[in-house]
């Protein structure tokens, strides 16, 4: 079996409205910071999982992904893979 | 009412469940069975509701881990027989994240949690969840929720318009939902998802009964 360290970023699709991203853009720019044209929040996984090997694994990230982690009406994802 | 009797399922986090059931039973007359969330035995119950609340705390995305309990795993045969299931607020998210209802529901537009009574207009009469299907008529119903906004791609949009699907929508989109959509039903019209509260508005003492029809509606065949 091989070990798997997987990141999983899920975002909002472009179409669809982030009040907190625009929320947190307004007081990045209250800050100081300038410059900001978009700011937009996700969210992150950090998943550790066994497979026969890497296709194995990513099939069920896919899963994962599609069914659980990001509801695809809304979100996108995708996702790195590290071999341990 | 005979021994007809509604469902209320209960999950961790619900908050609103003995609400409907205070309002079925109190106010209608109407049996209610507490289900909790992991049995899938829906045997002896003939509607269901599912009622609002914060299911799982809403980790993930509200609704998201509520989908995968053994009771939303039946549910599917007992909407395909027919049967009227009711998703309110939380139910509605429920209902979208389970996929019985298109569409997803996501954090209102100015980040306010919003407790307030707002008007709403009857668009559709589908399934008979609103009086008499008089399109220019107007309820009022008290909302409470910080992620109500519902959202659509402009195909399921032109959908739910085409197909009459679209139950209630806002008067003045307290939100930023798409099309000021409240509440939409399925194609058959057994299922009803909505994110204002009629629990909360069935009996004059606590501001209307503006509720009551809809509730009541849950024993129509």
């Amino acid at each position: 079996m091989d070990q798997f360290a997987v990141k999983v970023f899920i975002r909002l699709r472009p179409s669809v409205l982030d009040p907190a991203g625009e929320a947190t853009k307004f007081a990045s720019i209250k800050l100081g910071a300038e410059g900001i044209k978009s700011l937009r929040i996700g969210k992150m996984i950090e998943v550790k999982i066994e497979g026969k090997g890497e296709n194995e694994v990513r099939k069920k990230i896919d899963l994962l992904c599609d069914r659980l982690f990001a509801n695809t009406v809304i979100e996108d994802y995708e996702y790195s893979l590290e071999k341990l | 009412m005979d021994n007809f009797t509604v469902g209320v399922v209960v999950f961790p986090g619900s908050n609103c469940d003995r609400d409907v059931s205070w309002a079925l039973e109190g106010c209608l007359d109407i049996r209610t069975k507490y289900l909790w969330h992991e049995s899938s035995d829906l045997s002896g119950v003939d509607a269901i509701v599912l009622p609002g609340g914060f299911s799982y705390g809403d980790y993930l995305r509200c609704g998201a881990i509520a989908r995968f309990s053994p009771l939303i795993n039946a549910l599917d045969e007992f909407v395909k027989s027919g049967k009227r299931v009711l998703g309110i607020c939380n139910g509605f998210q429920i209902l979208t994240e389970s996929g019985f209802l298109p569409g997803a529901l996501v954090a209102n537009k100015n980040l306010n949690f919003i407790c307030d009574d707002v008007e709403l207009d009857i668009v559709s009469s589908k399934g008979g969840w609103f009086s008499n299907g008089d399109e220019k008529q107007t309820i009022k119903l008290p909302i409470a929720h910080g992620e109500g906004r519902y959202h659509c791609d402009s195909d399921t949009l032109k959908k739910l318009v085409d197909n009459e699907l679209i139950a209630l929508r806002y008067k003045n989109n307290p939100n930023g939902s798409s099309f000021d959509i409240a509440g939409i039903t399925n194609k058959r019209g057994n299922v009803l998802g909505l994110m204002p509260h009629p629990e909360r508005a069935c009996e004059e003492k606590i501001g209307g009964t503006d509720g009551l029809h809809t509730l009541k509606s849950l024993i129509l065949k």
